[in-house]
């Protein structure tokens, strides 16, 4: 099913190469962890061992020396006691550290920062670029560009089911619940392209339900903006112009947005800037003709449950409404 | 016999009657249409009924009510109370109660102002549509219809509603 992403280049999608500084702390408090639980499971298989080590043993012919059974068991309080002490210790370190990794996680720096509103559906991403000014507002679904270095605070609202947002690279998870409001600060520290995957099980597409992050230098992050934020262009040739009829006078725009135009519904993915996103369908498929014309003719074949119906459409206005929507850069 | 000599024979007839079960499909295509409404002035009144195999598909229900409110038909029949366009819930019906008759109205339109939504809702839809508009008056099964909504609604939801017996009402005339 998934044929598509292999010919993209594969976009970070690990938790132990953070790219910024919440997922930074979150991998440190990681690397403690496993350190020393690695430290107690060895220590344990260390006893044990040793256990066996000292038990009473004898060849295959002679018969095991028992003394040390009849003798009185050891009193073994001293080490008893160490054992705990060592196991509390370690226990309140982990503990410490998961307070100090809290803190510091809530303590990033927010001037200046990017505020997003990323809306989980059943199964794609909304994104609402939230500024004072709004005319300088805009949306767009299923891959997000953000200032590399500029704090990003995405506030996370649910349409339908729990949905949870994974970044692994910039942070860690956190649910998005219906009819309650939750924010994610986080910072991407190095430019890159990172993916993020819903992490609570929300229908039967939930492992199609993927959005890309692009990390990029002020300089391009603003200049990506300024093209989301202008309408459409209007279409320069008459075959995109044709295809914007069908677009509007067919079922497209009954769930779709297309900024400059009437259509102006809420139900599906805004596509003012279909052409400037790299995958269709939530992370499911590179966004290309190919990829593009099975979707519209028969999503259900592709991702079965999508709320997208099958769209009979004509040959001559399949192949205009795609030269239109290439158009919509 | 003892009673507990036959413990076993009556589980496995139990587990045998588990074969008679079936799991509700959830239908990701359209189904073979029921297009016996391609005529725009399509009403029950002395024609065959048609049936709208939906009316027993809970999932598609459910579908029917997120178009409903995608579709935005709450912006003239309210939540099934009517507002500018008539009363959903009631017993009374214009066009009658038949699937076909509501069909006919989402997708050709009528007098005094429902617009004719064939070209843009797809037929599948429209069809879950007709099945949840049913279910608002209590004409599906309590199986069949939604449960309560996530938005705000003055109605109990659509599976604990008393079922109407649908009355004619005169269409009226036009009304400017």
């Amino acid at each position: 099913m998934n044929i598509g992403m292999t010919s993209l280049a594969r976009p970070l999608q690990d938790a132990l190469r953070p790219a910024g500084i919440q997922a930074e702390h979150i991998g440190g408090l990681w690397n403690l962890t496993l350190g020393l639980c690695a430290l107690v499971f060895l220590l344990i298989v260390a006893a044990c061992v040793a256990a066996l080590w000292i038990a009473p043993r004898a060849d295959a012919g002679t018969a095991p020396n028992l003394d040390s059974l009849a003798r009185p068991e050891r009193r073994i309080w001293r080490v008893i006691g160490w054992s705990t002490g060592l196991a509390t210790v370690g226990l309140l370190v982990l503990l410490a550290a998961d307070v100090f990794t809290s803190r510091a996680l809530a303590r990033m720096p927010l001037q200046d920062a990017v505020n997003i509103e990323l809306v989980g559906h059943m199964w794609w991403w909304e994104a609402r670029y939230r500024d004072a000014d709004p005319s300088r507002e805009f949306t767009t679904a299923n891959e997000l560009h953000i200032p590399a270095g500029r704090p990003v605070v995405v506030t996370l609202r649910s349409n339908d089911v729990i949905h949870s947002l994974w970044i692994p690279n910039l942070h860690g998870k956190k649910d998005l619940i219906p009819g309650r409001t939750a924010t994610l600060r986080l910072r991407a520290d190095r430019p890159g392209t990172y993916r993020g995957q819903c992490a609570e099980f929300c229908g039967i597409e939930h492992a199609m339900m993927a959005l890309l992050v692009e990390a990029e230098p002020a300089a391009a992050y603003e200049a990506w903006a300024a093209r989301q934020r202008r309408p459409a262009a209007e279409p320069a040739d008459a075959l995109a112009r044709r295809g914007r009829e069908v677009f509007l006078s067919r079922s497209c725009v009954m769930c779709h947005t297309v900024s400059g135009t009437s259509a102006n519904a809420k139900l599906g993915p805004d596509l003012t800037h279909l052409a400037s996103r790299r995958t269709i369908a939530s992370g499911m498929f590179p966004n290309n003709r190919g990829h593009l014309v099975g979707w519209i003719a028969d999503p259900q074949s592709l991702k079965p449950g999508v709320n997208m119906p099958p769209n009979a459409l004509p040959p001559d206005d399949l192949q205009a409404l795609l030269a239109y929507l290439e158009t919509l850069k | 016999m003892k009673a507990r000599e036959l413990m076993p024979a009556l589980c496995l007839l139990v587990l045998l009657f588990l074969f008679g079960c079936e799991r509700e499909q959830r239908p990701t295509r359209a189904p073979a249409a029921a297009s016996a409404v391609a005529d725009p002035s399509y009403a029950a009144s002395g024609k065959t009924p048609v049936s709208n195999r939906y009316e027993e598909n809970a999932y598609a229900v459910s579908q029917g009510k997120t178009w409903y409110r995608a579709y935005n038909c709450n912006g003239c029949h309210a939540q099934g109370g009517g507002d500018i366009g008539p009363p959903l819930m009631d017993a009374k019906w214009r066009y009658g109660s038949d699937p076909g008759a509501i069909y006919a109205s989402i997708a050709h339109g009528r007098p005094n102002g429902m617009p004719a939504f064939g070209e843009h809702v797809p037929e599948d839809q429209i069809w879950q549509l007709v099945a949840y508009v049913r279910s608002m008056s209590g004409q599906l099964s309590g199986s069949v219809a939604p449960n309560r909504g996530d938005n705000l609604q003055a109605a109990p939801p659509e599976n604990r509603r008393k079922k109407e017996t649908p009355t004619h009402e005169a269409t009226p005339a036009a009304e400017h």
